[in-house]
């Protein structure tokens, strides 16, 4: 887990803005007693932020639109490898009319 | 070789301004995070910022052109993309819905998709999709005696609803019970999948059991062993009187035919008992006197198979 700190370090985020991303649930690190608590996730979900909007240009009005969508497709991303693992574990024949019935898509 | 002017798709002589126009629009194409099943996206997207990093800065730009420095000295760290961790159980933190509350319910993300794509009716090819909803799996710990004799047992799910459970008599440890209908409901109307509900059979204080028998160890007195008797014995279903015979013996197994445990097709098992011979807890002088004399004329070895060792 990484302190505000080392996020300053490791990002170009600054406290202004990351007090904004936190506070709007774009970053959602945990608290402890000692401050926040930032997994490897959330580091790379600050550098994601940092890309765009320094990469890329995006501003906070465009990121409200952009960051929903994103995570979609990546809730989206998730269910379906569940689904892949669950048509994985079923009988071959079960499996074979699933993947047929992909393939006509 | 590519030159890094190329890689951005700019001229040599591109102002600074068109540079970082060229770089953003290839940046926001090929950034890793915006395309999570691409897998040149990540090579493309870092020599892109490589070549950016090293073009948007004056000094080094000239000393490129002068042929100072050359492409390879422009990779950039190893990093992780957030698409690297977006994909595992972590990223489930980030579940759209919940942004707002900060707190991330997992879980219900697949669910809202399958109602999704399966719930709507008409617009569909075949006009609606019905869905059999998920089995669900419970672990519940059950007594001893409940397991062989059969019993019932309520458990409270997670959702705050209560099912009662019956448990066949005969029931092993680690055996899953089936009760269709009760796992998670179904989709457009499709059936709720099955509750499998895994049993963990608690131990006895003084059966254990092994397979459709019952083991029980049976303390028997000197008196008892010697002379024989008729000793009352716990069992599964109650007690009953077992004859001992004279002359038992420490270790000795007698069977109580049809007291085990009931098996699925029919019939029961058995009930094995071990005799154990318990001297009294402080030997008193009369029981000393009686062994003394006894042993001096009746020696025994019983130890006669343990030489070799």
């Amino acid at each position: 887990m990484f302190t505000l700190e080392e996020i300053f370090v490791r990002t170009r985020v600054d406290r202004q803005e990351l007090d904004i991303w936190i506070e709007r649930s774009w970053v959602r690190p945990v608290r402890d007693e000692r401050g926040w608590r930032f997994s490897e996730t959330d580091l790379a979900r600050v550098e994601m932020l940092c890309d765009l909007i320094h990469d890329l240009g995006l501003d906070r009005e465009a990121l409200d639109v952009v960051l929903p969508l994103l995570d979609q497709v990546y809730d989206l991303r998730r269910t379906v490898r569940v689904l892949t693992e669950a048509i994985g574990d079923l009988p071959q024949e079960s499996r074979e009319r699933v993947i047929r019935r992909l393939a006509r898509n | 070789m590519t030159n890094l002017y190329e890689i951005l798709g700019v001229s040599k002589d591109v102002s600074p301004d068109e540079l970082r126009k060229a770089y953003r629009a290839l940046a926001k194409k090929y950034h890793p995070d915006l395309r999570p099943g691409d897998k040149e996206a990540e090579d493309r997207f870092k020599e892109i910022g490589a070549a950016y990093d090293l073009l948007s800065d004056p000094e080094k730009r000239k000393r490129y052109d002068a042929g100072e420095i050359d492409d390879s000295g422009a990779e950039k760290a190893d990093r992780r993309f957030y698409r690297d961790y977006a994909d595992g159980g972590d990223g489930a933190r980030y579940y759209w819905h919940s942004s707002g509350d900060g707190d991330g319910r997992s879980g219900f993300a697949a669910e809202d998709v399958f109602a999704d794509l399966f719930g709507r009716t008409g617009g569909g090819r075949q006009g609606g999709f019905r869905m059999r909803g998920a089995d669900a799996t419970y672990a519940l710990s059950c007594a001893f005696l409940d397991a062989v004799n059969g019993g019932r047992q309520r458990i409270t799910l997670p959702d705050g609803k209560s099912l009662d459970v019956t448990i066949p008599p005969g029931t092993r440890d680690g055996q899953s019970l089936r009760l269709k209908g009760q796992g998670r409901p179904g989709m457009g109307g499709g059936p709720a999948g099955d509750a499998y509900i895994e049993i963990h059979v608690l131990p006895h204080r003084l059966f254990r059991r092994d397979g459709d028998d019952i083991h029980l160890e049976l303390p028997v007195t000197l008196a008892e062993a010697v002379l024989g008797a008729k000793i009352r014995v716990p069992t599964v279903d109650g007690p009953v009187d077992l004859s001992v015979p004279a002359g038992s013996n420490s270790g000795s197994r007698l069977r109580l035919r049809g007291k085990g445990v009931a098996r699925p097709g029919g019939g029961r098992g058995d009930q094995f008992v071990t005799l154990k011979i318990s001297l009294p807890e402080k030997p008193d002088d009369d029981l000393k006197a009686f062994v003394d004399g006894w042993a001096k004329t009746h020696p025994y070895d019983v130890r006669g198979d343990m030489e070799a060792a």
